[in-house]
């Protein structure tokens, strides 16, 4: 006798505890297997490229330091490196590896939440993930010792950065650090071979390289796969060519192989700013108001320019008219651009894997809908 | 009166105080109590009274710490404060909880079927209080020392399938039946494993009494079943549907669960029941494989079994803090091909020892002991294989691999993006 | 799934569980007997004696003990710190703020004590309600009149209270943090211990004498 079954549509809606923020999965399955998957999004859109075009220069770093949240000096940095390249400005040397520090520091906070959050929805109850808190909590306590805010920083100024650090950083970035490789140590040696872990993420959700250049997924779900593209190396940017740091590659282009990357930038991030350490000068943070004025007017022209972002290749894309605001600003969000295999990566897989894949792609939705 | 009711020594305490009966306790030295002895029936109807509410409300009180100890043990493995807000340290913060519960509104859902709807967290916290009466919890502390002690215990603990069934049928959800129909074969396959792991305990005993299983203790039985052990843990933690095996309260699963539809003081006798099944796995666990009250002289019975308990509940909530969640065919498979294999392995292995030394001595039960734990060690290692984990490995990458993206001449590798940008013009007016 | 990986898991966990807890118990935290007797500043033994109500409230666990949040100097508070002192009425925070929630109404008048004597500060609101505490007015300010201040509980139970007026601002105490102003740290400043009375502290140079405006603005133009 042959079983009939019916597929069933579920909504797992905006307001849902496992999706990172505002995202809405309209999911059709048939028994375990999942047939269908509809991603919806926009919840969170607040209409940043818009609202640029009414700010200076100097205002729209407070509106990028927002689209991303958990990331936010590389929200920054991506769209200061665009203004310079625009404008013409020539960075001074002590803000370029101070804003590099920030970058790095704030990669492992991010990539801090992308692990914790994705073991918290496999179900560790939030042990993990409070672990990868607790550092993350050390790290915004360096950012709030050096620009006085935890998250939405506004550390960057077209030039390099608008303060320099106080004499407190350096020590307590030392030790910061070696909490941080302590950390990353324990959570590998507690998840990396934990055996529930591998039957739950290996060779799930696999993609072929082809499909991930196909589709310009960056980041480290290319890495994942195998592709050795990271923008650090490929096309450095401000002092990337002055450090030295490996290339973290997995071949199977399964969740295990995204987190077990993200895991290893962790380290590979913190080997980068013990280098900046090592290599900083002392001078000037910010080129000086006779060089490059509080309000910046950039000739009329166009510039793009991505970098490694934690997810990916965060770009902008600014077109000026001459005038003290953008004629229109763009940005290559990561999260969205990685959002679009999402369907390809579900289709066939089982309904457990749902929410482990999806923590596995790292998205943000503050990026996704900017 | 029954003679398990004399050889109660509870129950003969109270009642010798109440009806001061002769027959019964002129060993005890009582002569009269406190009503004539025409009235011995009404001495019968208190002793019982006094005996369940003691119990109960014993449960429920140990119910309460544990309820705040655990979420105290929560936030230690987190290195954080548990609640330490209400009460000194915390402490009325389940009674918080309780007061809440109560006065949340009682929703029932237009669809559902009223009188199993009312009955479900009736069906599901009546079992759990149930299987407290036939463990002892000192020297005499029971409520009755059935001979089918271990079956009664197994029996009662599968009522919770059906009322997990009732509770979501009732509901008239959809996903809360998919949801529900997971949760039931997680507790059917798991019933297996946990009854046939006391088997080999039953035949070291020699009956299934629970009494006679602790006198028969004079090595712990978890000395000398290990495999017994380590199968009863597991499937009584699986029986619980706590973690690793709790993709019922999975929330980041099914956002719904079966407990959906379940409102204010349903959905906390159903919270309830969760926790009394802990205290009395625990107490199982203590009885069978840890020597239940059994000790060393001078401090009392009582203190030993609630010490092995506090350990035993440790490790519960340990492992619950630790280990992610197993998929529902990853459960599953755990069940039939991991742990049933480790049951049989174990009763033929306690079966060939029994026939050596039928009524074992302490010496002959460390030599069992001795035998039984090479045994557990591999059986469990060609498990683990026969299961398929993988093993952490580096990855390797293939050498002759193409390296994507194919580095060509109009793409130098140092630079991806021209110095120059490239200007267009600009459209015109301001902005 | 079963393997060595799962003890060295458990063993991670119960490490974690021997380390005291990171919680930072705000706004108070409750503490024995031994506790309560170190914050009234005395020997256990004379705190039973002097204070037995209040050591029976320690010993049953009701005793608390307040907590102060570690900041830093330039954390960037949800208040701000104005100096009508130094104030020239140039609005420039007003025209720097990405929002727009400073709302500056000035006339010319003299007044002696400001530093520039030509406007008067008839109205200077800032909406809290909106703003995003961003600092870029703070940034903006040329003569270090406005400054980020460092509370962060500033909620109110209505919402047109949010709106900071100037006599709120020159009548509140002056704890500006240290952000976007090194010389706070340079003079060793704390804003939670201390607060700054005399306007002339808070600026970054001595004001310039009539002679160096001559020679600046006029003699070598």
């Amino acid at each position: 006798m042959a079983i009939k079954t019916q597929p069933v549509t579920v909504n797992l809606g905006p307001q849902h505890p496992s999706t990172h923020g505002v995202f809405r999965m309209r999911v059709m399955f048939d028994g375990e297997e999942i047939v269908d998957v509809e991603p919806i999004f926009g919840y969170l859109h607040r209409g940043s490229e818009k609202l640029a075009e009414e700010r200076t220069y100097t205002q729209i770093v407070t509106l990028t330091d927002r689209m991303d949240y958990v990331s936010s000096m590389l929200n920054n940095h991506a769209y200061i490196l665009t203004v310079e390249k625009l404008a013409g400005i020539e960075p001074s040397p002590r803000g370029v590896w101070l804003r590099m520090i920030a970058s790095e520091l704030q990669r492992i906070a991010s990539h801090l939440v992308a692990t914790g959050f994705l073991i918290q929805d496999l179900g560790a109850l939030g042990t993990p993930l409070i672990y990868a808190m607790r550092e993350r909590e050390n790290i915004l306590d360096l950012f709030e010792m050096i620009c006085g805010a935890r998250i939405t920083n506004s550390y960057l100024r077209p030039g390099g950065v608008f303060m320099d650090a106080p004499e407190e950083f350096w020590p307590a970035l030392d030790r910061g650090l070696d909490d941080i490789v302590r950390t990353i140590d324990d959570l590998e040696t507690y998840l990396s071979g934990n055996e529930i872990i591998f039957s739950r993420t290996k060779g799930t959700a696999v993609l072929t390289p082809e499909q991930l250049i196909n589709a310009s997924i960056t980041g480290p779900m290319l890495r994942a796969s195998g592709v050795d593209w990271d923008l650090r190396h490929r096309a450095p940017y401000d002092y990337y060519d002055k450090v030295t740091f490996e290339r973290i590659l997995h071949t199977a282009s399964d969740n295990y192989a995204r987190y077990w990357v993200r895991v290893q930038e962790m380290r590979e991030s913190v080997k980068i700013v013990k280098q900046c350490i090592e290599q900083i000068e002392p001078g000037p943070v910010r080129p000086s108001f006779d060089d490059v004025p509080r309000l910046i007017r950039p000739p009329a022209g166009d510039a793009y320019v991505g970098i490694e972002g934690s997810k990916g290749e965060l770009g902008f894309y600014l077109v000026s008219d001459g005038g003290i605001s953008p004629y229109r600003m763009h940005v290559r969000a990561s999260s969205l651009i990685n959002l679009t295999l999402l369907r390809d990566m579900l289709i066939g897989g089982q309904f457990g894997d749902l929410f482990v894949t999806f923590g596995s792609v790292d998205l943000n939705m503050g990026e996704v809908d900017r | 009166m029954g003679e398990s009711l004399i050889a109660n020594s509870l129950w003969r305490n109270i009642y010798c105080v109440l009806a001061g009966d002769s027959s019964v306790c002129a060993d005890n030295g009582y002569s009269a109590g406190f009503l004539p002895a025409d009235m011995a029936w009404l001495a019968f109807i208190l002793t019982a009274a006094a005996i369940i509410g003691l119990w109960v409300n014993g449960i429920l009180g140990g119910v309460i710490v544990l309820i705040w100890g655990e979420r105290r043990l929560f936030g230690r493995f987190q290195s954080r404060t548990g609640p330490n807000r209400w009460g000194p340290w915390g402490t009325l913060t389940s009674v918080a909880d309780a007061v809440k519960t109560m006065f949340k509104e009682d929703v029932v859902p237009k669809d559902a079927d009223r009188i199993l709807f009312n009955l479900a967290p009736i069906m599901i916290a009546a079992p759990a209080l149930l299987v407290f009466s036939v463990i002892p919890f000192g020297i005499g502390t029971y409520v009755a020392d059935l001979n089918v002690g271990v079956l009664f215990i197994m029996a009662i603990t599968s009522l919770t399938t059906l009322a997990v069934l009732t509770a979501a049928w009732s509901s008239g959800n959809r996903i809360a039946i998919l949801s529900a129909l997971r949760s039931v074969a997680l507790l059917i396959s798991y019933e297996i494993p946990m009854a046939l792991a006391v088997v080999g305990v039953i035949m070291l005993a020699g009956s299934m009494s629970l009494g006679d299983i602790i006198a028969a203790q004079g090595v712990p039985f978890i000395l000398v079943q290990p495999l017994g052990f380590f199968v009863f843990f597991l499937a009584a933690m699986a029986e619980m549907a706590r973690a690793p095996f709790d993709l019922t309260e999975a929330e980041s699963e099914l956002a719904a669960g079966y407990l959906n539809d379940y409102a204010s003081m349903k959905f906390g006798l159903f919270f309830l029941a969760e926790f009394m099944a802990e205290i009395s796995t625990s107490a199982i666990v203590t009885t069978l494989f840890l020597g239940g009250w059994r000790g060393f002289d001078p401090i009392p019975s009582h203190f030993w079994f609630g010490a092995k308990l506090i350990a035993v509940l440790f490790v519960i909530i340990w492992f619950r803090m630790t280990l992610p969640r197993l998929r529902v065919d990853q459960v599953l498979k755990f069940a039939w091909k991991g742990l049933f294999e480790l049951t049989m392995i174990n009763i033929v292995v306690t079966a060939i020892l029994i026939a050596i030394w039928p009524q074992p001595t302490t010496g002959e039960l460390w030599i069992m002991a001795a035998i039984n734990w090479p045994v557990a060690i591999i059986s469990i290692y060609l498990v683990s294989k026969l299961l398929g984990t993988p093993s952490y490995d580096k990855p390797q990458p293939d050498a002759d691999a193409p390296v994507y993206p194919v580095a060509s001449a109009s793409i130098p590798a140092s630079s991806v993006y021209s110095a120059e940008s490239t200007t267009t013009s600009a459209p015109e007016g301001g902005n | 799934m079963i393997g060595l990986g799962l003890p060295r898991g458990f063993l991670i966990t119960l490490k974690n569980f021997m380390r005291s807890p990171v919680t930072e118990q705000y706004p108070d935290r409750h503490v024995g007997l031994l506790g309560a007797a170190k914050e009234a500043g005395m020997n256990p033994f004379r705190f039973l004696v002097k204070k037995p109500t209040d050591s029976i409230k320690a010993i049953a666990g009701l005793a608390t003990v307040p907590v102060a949040v570690k900041q830093a100097p330039r954390f960037r508070g949800n208040e701000f710190t104005f100096f009508e002192d130094r104030c020239t009425a140039c609005a420039s925070c007003a025209k720097y703020c990405p929002l727009g929630i400073i709302e500056i109404v000035s006339v010319p008048g003299k007044i002696d004590a400001q530093e520039g004597e030509s406007y008067k500060l008839e109205v200077f609101d800032i909406d809290i309600g909106r703003c995003m505490f961003c600092g870029l007015c703070v940034e903006a300010c040329p003569y270090d009149a406005l400054h980020m201040g460092t509370s962060f509980e500033r909620s109110k139970y209505v919402r047109d209270e949010l709106i900071i007026t100037k006599e709120e601002l020159f009548d509140a105490p002056k704890r500006p943090s240290a952000w976007y102003r090194p010389q706070f740290e340079e003079k060793g400043f704390d804003p939670f211990k201390e607060t700054i009375n005399d306007h002339h502290d808070a600026g970054r140079h001595e004001r310039p004498t009539d002679d160096d405006l001559k020679k600046k603005w006029v003699d070598e133009r």
